[in-house]
This record gives structure tokens, C-alpha cells and sequence, in this order.
């Protein structure tokens, strides 16, 4: 039997397998590591322009940023005048999502619920359907919605706030509902079942064991739902309409939101200053503006999707 | 061509767990053993380090040697994909290539050393493979079809004509039969009873009955409680381990008194 | 068969009985939101159309008269033809660019990056989606244009003979060519995203199998990764294809408009996309301009749809797929 007969290793036979094991496949391993190159450098080619948008942004920014600059308006700003703010925009942003965030978080977190703990059948497979669809509408569309909405109810020329936060509601509501559907998936069954062994209807169950136990989560992904529509400018635009003065009603006449003030500043170009640049006239103050509200934008953005990263990290109990 | 294997004082640490101690074992070529102990002992662990296949797990490092013919596989000069190469695996479950059709899934290792190989070369390594897997027969009318569409057993022998295709000198199998049927286990066997006229082979089983069907030699392995790391107890013959082993651990497990 | 009414009346008495009172009233709140989205789905359709008609239904002298820089009689086919075409090939150009990065840095994250850093470099690419368009727009502008413009007339007088490249390099940089560029970046987080959970999914066995063989890792991403994810990936490149179509501001901020069917991608004054033309001509647009630009936008609309659905209905044929294994 050949178990009980020894088999030494020769010289000849370590030679050869030595050479089996070190073996280089020279074309093989040069497009192993080729690819590795490439691999990490689609990723460092990523960060390029990151990196290259918040350097600019806030290098360009932060020479604007004042307390004038945050707790004024521009009404009667005209050229160059260098005194304006954004405070106009801030509050109306701050309105306008804030709205939206109203409309949007009870249908979607509703829509979740739905689709988590009672969903069955067709509807509920259109609804996570239509729910992935509503995900890619164009925000400008939603623009559009809103005014075509608002158009039949009040007629046309009707521009405010309130039109703006449904065309933002439009863009929010699918994104909240993945992201919470997501969240209410994380809860396990045994704690429902715990719940309805001691004779808690499933409506409370809902309320005190699930909502309860994924209220972390959910407010990540309010918050990150937030993030995503604070800088949306196209649908503002054609809904909301543009001012220079502050107006807290979203319920009656334009408003003017951070991005789209940005926007607004940046196709003003050069203003002309008749006896050159002084302290109350600067020719490229409108560029200013612009770059000064895409920091403050580009900050609120940043804290909200840290917030929420954070939330979840600190707050949501730890479930095995 | 089939080769030995010699492990010494082999240490197998995940992170600083240390999950086997000390192994020190000759595994003959042109032979078939077998390793045998119950759950969690480190018997499957072991097996990956005969490959390499543990660098997989994060953090995973051995000390101490394998050495084929003499070369330690551990060695600074030693390529982990050659290794893996020369050193062919077969797994606890079935795991064919899903998107390949059967023989593309039986080329998939060679083509990866040889990308130029004829279509001629390739239909005679299709045909030598698959007879060597016993599998020819059932399968060579649908080479181009998927081979998820196979049954367990015939996928399990396709991935052992996967293995042998590249001509490997050792193949390991890591429970081979476990997820399999009893005639389809039966052909794994019988299958194996051949290869080892070419190969080295070294089987893991949780089964006795297999081990003392198809190895030639036995290695035990235990494990004196969790947190602690499996040894190897005692290799020999493997109708000497089954009849009369040296150690009373030994002869508790084969009969069935525990594990 | 025969005795199935009786059991289904059983069934629905149960069900009757276990939902009395709030907790039917809560079921139906919770059912009626589901629908609510349906709904608003569907108003979305019916109140661009219903806006759109009177545009649709006009005549060429109609619209020539309302719209500023309609051109006399042309059909509002004709009309919506050169700003379908710029949609659709900034956004191809932008999906070239961007989906073998994306695949790279999706590769990066599921087999290439260290395991205990791949979370937070994650992050750092989904910032990349939370970058307002605005403010990509200002960047494009000020900082994208002004760099690309050396390369684009050396594109432009070393290979101008491939049909992108011909025409006549513009020294501004907002071409649309530049346009792409932001694009294929804004679209970048979702098909990396997209295609990180498939990599990540990846059986283990099949991963297993190939290193066996002898694979490196990158023969392994070839043998059993790539394949695995192949209609994840296509359905990632769909969706970001959806983002691009309908992406606005970078666009209106950076390109240089112009309405023809002009593949000259490095030249000014040659495209133009339906969302960019939207939002610079609706602020001021009243009566029948406002229903021409809000069919324009019904075109659009019915695009990403397509485009949108198309993606899903691969997800979720991959889905049966996996199911069935």
C-alpha cells in the first residue's frame, strides 16, 4: 500500500515543484496589479472633483460671509452695492422645505408602514413600482406639476411658496419612503410577535413597538430626504418664482430660496461701477453673492447628512 | 503527477484566536486521507491552509510550515495564486459558475493560465475532465447549457472536473458528500476511489462510514471545549484508527460515543 | 374546489374579526397614503397633459406667434426634435463617462478598498450626490470650463477627424462636452451605489470557486463578480441614464444653447436639453408659452419614464432570477 511506503522529496522533485509555486505568470500578474491600479484610481478620480467643488466653494465663499450678509435682504440693492444679503433666502428656504418636509414625512412614513406591515398583492407591488419611478422624475417636471396644479385651482400667474413645497413634496415623498421602508425592515419579527402574544393590536404594536424601535432610523432618513431637495433649484424656479424682499407667507406671493438666489446672482454678471470699484460699488459682487450662498447651501447640506449619519449611529437601539 | 505534503508545527490564529495548535502531519501522495473530528475541532481551517484558501478570512495567519516536496508554502518566493493553482479545492456545497454554460464552467481555471488554448485543445480538456469526473456521459449532449441546470451531484462533479482540468498535484475536498443525496454520494466515492490513482487527496467528512470507505489514512481531530484550539490527535492507518486506535478519544468518537 | 367558498368566507370572517375598530381605521390611514402616491403619480401625468394640451393641439402660426424663438412653420415634432437630441446625447455622453468610474470605484469599495475604511470612503462618494446641482453649476462655470478648454482644442486639432471631436474647439469651455463631464460626476453616486449592493452580494461560493482555480483578485472579479452584477450594473447605468436626462441647472449654467442636430460636442451654440430650455424660458413665459414649455416637459417626462421603468423591470427580472436559484 503506498501510505506505508515512505516517498522522500528528491532534490529533483523540490526543484520542480519550487518552480511550479514561484511560477510567475508575468502577463497575468501585470494585469492583476494594472487593474488594481485602475481600481484605485477610478476612486481617487472620484474624490478630484469633490475635493475641487468644496475648495472652491468655500474659498470663494467665505469672504462674503457676514452677519450683514446673513441677516439682511436685497430689496433695494441695485449694481454693485456690496450691503445685501441673503437673509430672504434663507428664511424662505427654511419655509419652503419646512412645508415640504410637512407633507411629505406622514405620507411617506404612512406609505412605509404600509408597504412593511401590511402590504400584499398588487397594490402593494405597484406602489413599490411606482414609489422606484416617482424616484427619477425630473425635478424641473415637478416644477412643472406643481404650477400645472396650482394653475387649475387658481389660475395662472399663480406663484408662492406653498406651490414650491409640493413640487419639492413630489421629489421628497419617494425617497422618504425608501429610506423608512428600509428602516421599519430592520425591526425584527419577534418583537412584533412578542407584542401580539401579549394582546396589543397591531395598530398599536405599529405605534409603540416598531415606530418606536426605528424612530432613529427614520429620522436619518427624513433628514437625509431633507438634504436631498434643500438644494433643488429648477422646480423653485419655475414655481416660486424669484424677490428680493423677505416674505415669511409661503401662502401668498414669491419667495426667494438659497439655490435659486445663487442662480439668480450668478446670471447678474458684472455690475458697472461708473467710478470704478470703491466701497459701495464692487463690479463682481453678484458672483460674491452667489459663491457666499452656495457655502451657507453647501453647509447646510453637509450638517444635515452628518446629523442624520450621526442619529442613527448614536440613537438606534442595537438590534441583533 | 501527485506530491506529499509535510506540516510542521503548524499554529492557525484568527486575529489572536488561536483556532489549531500545533499540527504536525505527512500526507502521502497517490493517496486519499481522510480528516475526521466533530464540529468546530479545526479540521476545515486546517484544510484551507493547505491552499491557502484562509487568507480569504481578514486577519487569518498561520505559523509554522507546509512544505510540498520540501517547498514551504509559506515561503517568501511562494505565489498564493500558484499555490492555489497547483493545489485544487472542492467544497462543502456545489458551487458552479451560474452565468457559465457546463463547458465553459470545466475551462473556467485553465483559461485563466492559458487564454489562447485552441478549441481543439479545449474539447479533448473538456472530454478528459469530465470523463475523469465521471459526469461525461450524463452531460455531454448539453455541454452549452448552464450548469446550475444540473442536480446537486452532477454539479458537485462538475466542480471536480473543474479542479482536475487545471491538473492540479493535490486536490482537497471540504466535506464533498454533506449537502448531497446517498447515490449521488456514492458516485463522489467512487469517484474518488480513482483520482487517487493520480492525485493526492485530502477529504474532510463528517461521516465515518465515508471515511473508512474511501481513505487510505486518518487524521482525528478535538477540541477540548469552546475558546480553546483544536489539535490533531492521532493520524494512522485508517483501518487502525477504526479498529484500534491509540487513543481512548479516538476510539469514543469512531464508535459513536460522542461528537 | 368544492369546498373552497365555505373556507374563503371563514377566512374573511376571521380577518373581519381581527380588525375591528382603530385597528381598521389605521390600516385604511396607512392604505390610503399608499394609494395617495399612486395618485399623485398619476396627476402628474394627467395635469402636464391637460397643461400641454392647448400647445399640442395649436397651430404652427399659433405657437410661432406666442413662443419667442419658435421658427415659422414647424411642427411641434420639429420643434422638440433638436432639444431631444441634446437631452438625450448629453446625457448618453455623460452615462459613458460615467459608468466604467463607476464600476471602478463600486469594484473599489466591495473587493479592493481596506474592509474597516470601505464604509466611510462610501460616504464620501454619496457626498457626491448631496452637492446641490446649483452649486455644480457655478463649479462647471468657473472652475470645470475654463480648465478643459486646452484640452478640448487639443482633442480638437489631434483627433478632429472622429465626428465628436470635428468642428470648431469653443474658447469658453461651455460646450457640451464640459456639460457631460458634471453630468457623468452628479450621476457617478448612483451607479456606484447602485452597483456596490450587487458587488457586495456576491455568493461567496462562486467567489470561493474562482480564487480555488488560481485566480488573482482581479480574474476573480472577472469570473464571478462581474457576471454576477452584469444586470445590476446595466440597471445602475439606466438609472443614472434618468438622472442625467432630467438634471437641470448644470446644464442651463454651463452650456452655451443652440437648436440643432449637431454632433460637435466641443463647439458652442450647437445643443440644448428640454429641462435646461425650460428653466431659462419659464420665469418669464405667459399663455401659450407657458402650455409649449409645459409639453416640452411632458416630453421629457415620458422619456425618463421609459427609461426609469426600463431599469426596474431589469431589477426585478434579476430578482426571479436569484429567487429561483
Amino acid at each position: 500500500m503506498s501510505a506505508t511506503t515512505a516517498h522522500p522529496p528528491t532534490a529533483e522533485s523540490t526543484e520542480r515543484v519550487r518552480s511550479m509555486l514561484t511560477a510567475a505568470h508575468p502577463g497575468r500578474k501585470r494585469v492583476d496589479r494594472t487593474m488594481t491600479v485602475l481600481v484605485w484610481g477610478a476612486f481617487a478620480l472620484a474624490m478630484v472633483p469633490l475635493i475641487s467643488l468644496l475648495w472652491t466653494v468655500t474659498s470663494n465663499g467665505i469672504g462674503r460671509i457676514s452677519m450683514d450678509f446673513l441677516t439682511l435682504s436685497m430689496r433695494n440693492i441695485f449694481g454693485g452695492d456690496p450691503t445685501g444679503g441673503i437673509y430672504h433666502a434663507i428664511m424662505g428656504t427654511l419655509i419652503i422645505t419646512g412645508l415640504a418636509t410637512l407633507i411629505s414625512v406622514p405620507i411617506g412614513v404612512l406609505t412605509a408602514i404600509y408597504l412593511v406591515e401590511y402590504g400584499r398583492g398588487a397594490l402593494a407591488r405597484s406602489v413599490t413600482f411606482f414609489v422606484d419611478v416617482m424616484t427619477g422624475i425630473p425635478s424641473i417636471v415637478a416644477g412643472l406639476f406643481a404650477v400645472a396644479l396650482f394653475t387649475l385651482i387658481l389660475g395662472p400667474a399663480a406663484r408662492f411658496g406653498l406651490i414650491g413645497a409640493v413640487a419639492l413634496s413630489v421629489l421628497m415623498i419617494p425617497v422618504v419612503v425608501r429610506s423608512c421602508e428600509e428602516m421599519l425592515k430592520l425591526v425584527p419579527n419577534e418583537l412584533r410577535e412578542a407584542a401580539y402574544a401579549l394582546g396589543v393590536p397591531k395598530w398599536l404594536t405599529i405605534v409603540k413597538v416598531v415606530l418606536r424601535t426605528s424612530v432613529a432610523g427614520l429620522t436619518t432618513g427624513v433628514l437625509l430626504a431633507i438634504a436631498r431637495v434643500i438644494g433643488e433649484t429648477a422646480p423653485l424656479l419655475v414655481a416660486v418664482g424669484v424677490t428680493d424682499s423677505i416674505n415669511t407667507n409661503p401662502f401668498e406671493g414669491r419667495m426667494m430660496t438659497l439655490p435659486v438666489f445663487a442662480y439668480r446672482q450668478y446670471s447678474q454678471g458684472l455690475a458697472t461701477c461708473p467710478g470704478g470699484e470703491s466701497a459701495t460699488c464692487i463690479p463682481d459682487i453678484a458672483l460674491q453673492n452667489a459663491w457666499g450662498a452656495a457655502l451657507v447651501l453647501i453647509v447646510l447640506v453637509l450638517l444635515l447628512n452628518i446629523i442624520g449619519r450621526l442619529v442613527n449611529r448614536w440613537f438606534s437601539p442595537k438590534l441583533r | 503527477m501527485a506530491q506529499r505534503i509535510d506540516v510542521k508545527d503548524l499554529n492557525i490564529y484568527y486575529g489572536d484566536f488561536l483556532a489549531v495548535q500545533d499540527i504536525t502531519m505527512t500526507i502521502e501522495p497517490k493517496s486519499v486521507t481522510a480528516l475526521i473530528g466533530p464540529s468546530g475541532c479545526g479540521k476545515s481551517t486546517f484544510l484551507r491552509t493547505l491552499n491557502r484558501m484562509h487568507e480569504v478570512i481578514p486577519n487569518a495567519r498561520v505559523e509554522g510550515t507546509v512544505e510540498m516536496e520540501g517547498v514551504d508554502l509559506y515561503g517568501s518566493d511562494v505565489d498564493p495564486v500558484a499555490v492555489r493553482r497547483n493545489v485544487g479545492m472542492v467544497f462543502q456545497r456545489p458551487n458552479p459558475f451560474p452565468t457559465m454554460s457546463i463547458r465553459d464552467n470545466v475551462l473556467a481555471g485553465v483559461k485563466l493560465n492559458n487564454k489562447r488554448i485552441s478549441k481543439a485543445d479545449a474539447d479533448d480538456m473538456v472530454e478528459s475532465s469530465l470523463h475523469g469526473a465521471n459526469l461525461w456521459n450524463e452531460v455531454k449532449d448539453r455541454l452549452e447549457k448552464p450548469g446550475s441546470g444540473l442536480s446537486g451531484g452532477q454539479q458537485q462533479r462538475l466542480c471536480i472536473a473543474r479542479a482536475i482540468a487545471v491538473k492540479p498535484q493535490v486536490l482537497l475536498m471540504d466535506e464533498p458528500c454533506s449537502a448531497l443525496d446517498p447515490i449521488s454520494t456514492i458516485a463522489i466515492e467512487d469517484l474518488i476511489g480513482e483520482l487517487k490513482s493520480e492525485y493526492t487527496i485530502v477529504i474532510v467528512t463528517h461521516n465515518m462510514q465515508q471515511a473508512a470507505r474511501v481513505s487510505d489514512r486518518t487524521a482525528f481531530f478535538n477540541i477540548a471545549g469552546t475558546g480553546k484550539p483544536g489539535k490533531l490527535i492521532e493520524m494512522d492507518e485508517t483501518s487502525t484508527i477504526f479498529s484500534s486506535p491509540s487513543e481512548k478519544s479516538t476510539e469514543d468518537y469512531v464508535s459513536g460515543r460522542f461528537g | 374546489m368544492t369546498d373552497s367558498p365555505p373556507r374563503a368566507r371563514a377566512r374573511a370572517t376571521r380577518r373581519r374579526g381581527s380588525d375591528r375598530g382603530f385597528n381598521r381605521v389605521f390600516r385604511w390611514i396607512a392604505v390610503g397614503s399608499g394609494v395617495l402616491i399612486l395618485a399623485v403619480l398619476a396627476a402628474v401625468a394627467l395635469f402636464l397633459l391637460w397643461q400641454a394640451w392647448p400647445a399640442l393641439t395649436a397651430g404652427s402660426d399659433e405657437l410661432a406667434t406666442a413662443v419667442p424663438r419658435y421658427p415659422e412653420d414647424t411642427s411641434f415634432v420639429a420643434y422638440v426634435g433638436p432639444l431631444v437630441f441634446g437631452t438625450l446625447l448629453a446625457a448618453i455622453l455623460a452615462l459613458a463617462i460615467a459608468t466604467p468610474l463607476a464600476i471602478g470605484i463600486a469594484l473599489f469599495i466591495s473587493h479592493y478598498a481596506p474592509r474597516r475604511l470601505s464604509q466611510v470612503l462610501g460616504y464620501l462618494v454619496d457626498l457626491l450626490a448631496a452637492v446641490p446641482s446649483v452649486i455644480y453649476g457655478l463649479w462647471g462655470f468657473f472652475v470645470l470650463a475654463p480648465f478643459v478648454v486646452p484640452i478640448w482644442s487639443w482633442l480638437n486639432e489631434y483627433l478632429g477627424w472622429f465626428p465628436l471631436f470635428a468642428g470648431e474647439a469653443s474658447p469658453t469651455g461651455r460646450v457640451l462636452a464640459t456639460v457631460a463631464i458634471v453630468l457623468a460626476v452628479m450621476i457617478l453616486p448612483i451607479i456606484t451605489a447602485v452597483s456596490r449592493e450587487v458587488f457586495l452580494q456576491t455568493p461567496k461560493l462562486h467567489e470561493e470557486a474562482a480564487l480555488a482555480l488560481g485566480a488573482t483578485r482581479w480574474e476573480l472579479v472577472r469570473t464571478a463578480v462581474l457576471p454576477f452584477g452584469r444586470s445590476g450594473i446595466i440597471s445602475a447605468a439606466m438609472l443614472g441614464l434618468g438622472r442625467a436626462l432630467g438634471e437641470t441647472m448644470a446644464v442651463l449654467m454651463i452650456l452655451s444653447p443652440g437648436f440643432l442636430y449637431s454632433f460637435h460636442i466641443l463647439d458652442s451654440a450647437q445643443h440644448q436639453t428640454i429641462a435646461a430650455y425650460i428653466a431659462l424660458d419659464f420665469p418669464e413665459a405667459s399663455g401659450l408659452a407657458v402650455n409649449t414649455l409645459i409639453a416640452t416637459g411632458l416630453v421629457l417626462f415620458v422619456i425618463t419614464l421609459a427609461v426609469n421603468m426600463g431599469a426596474r423591470a431589469i431589477v426585478a427580472r434579476r430578482k426571479e432570477f436569484s429567487g429561483a436559484n
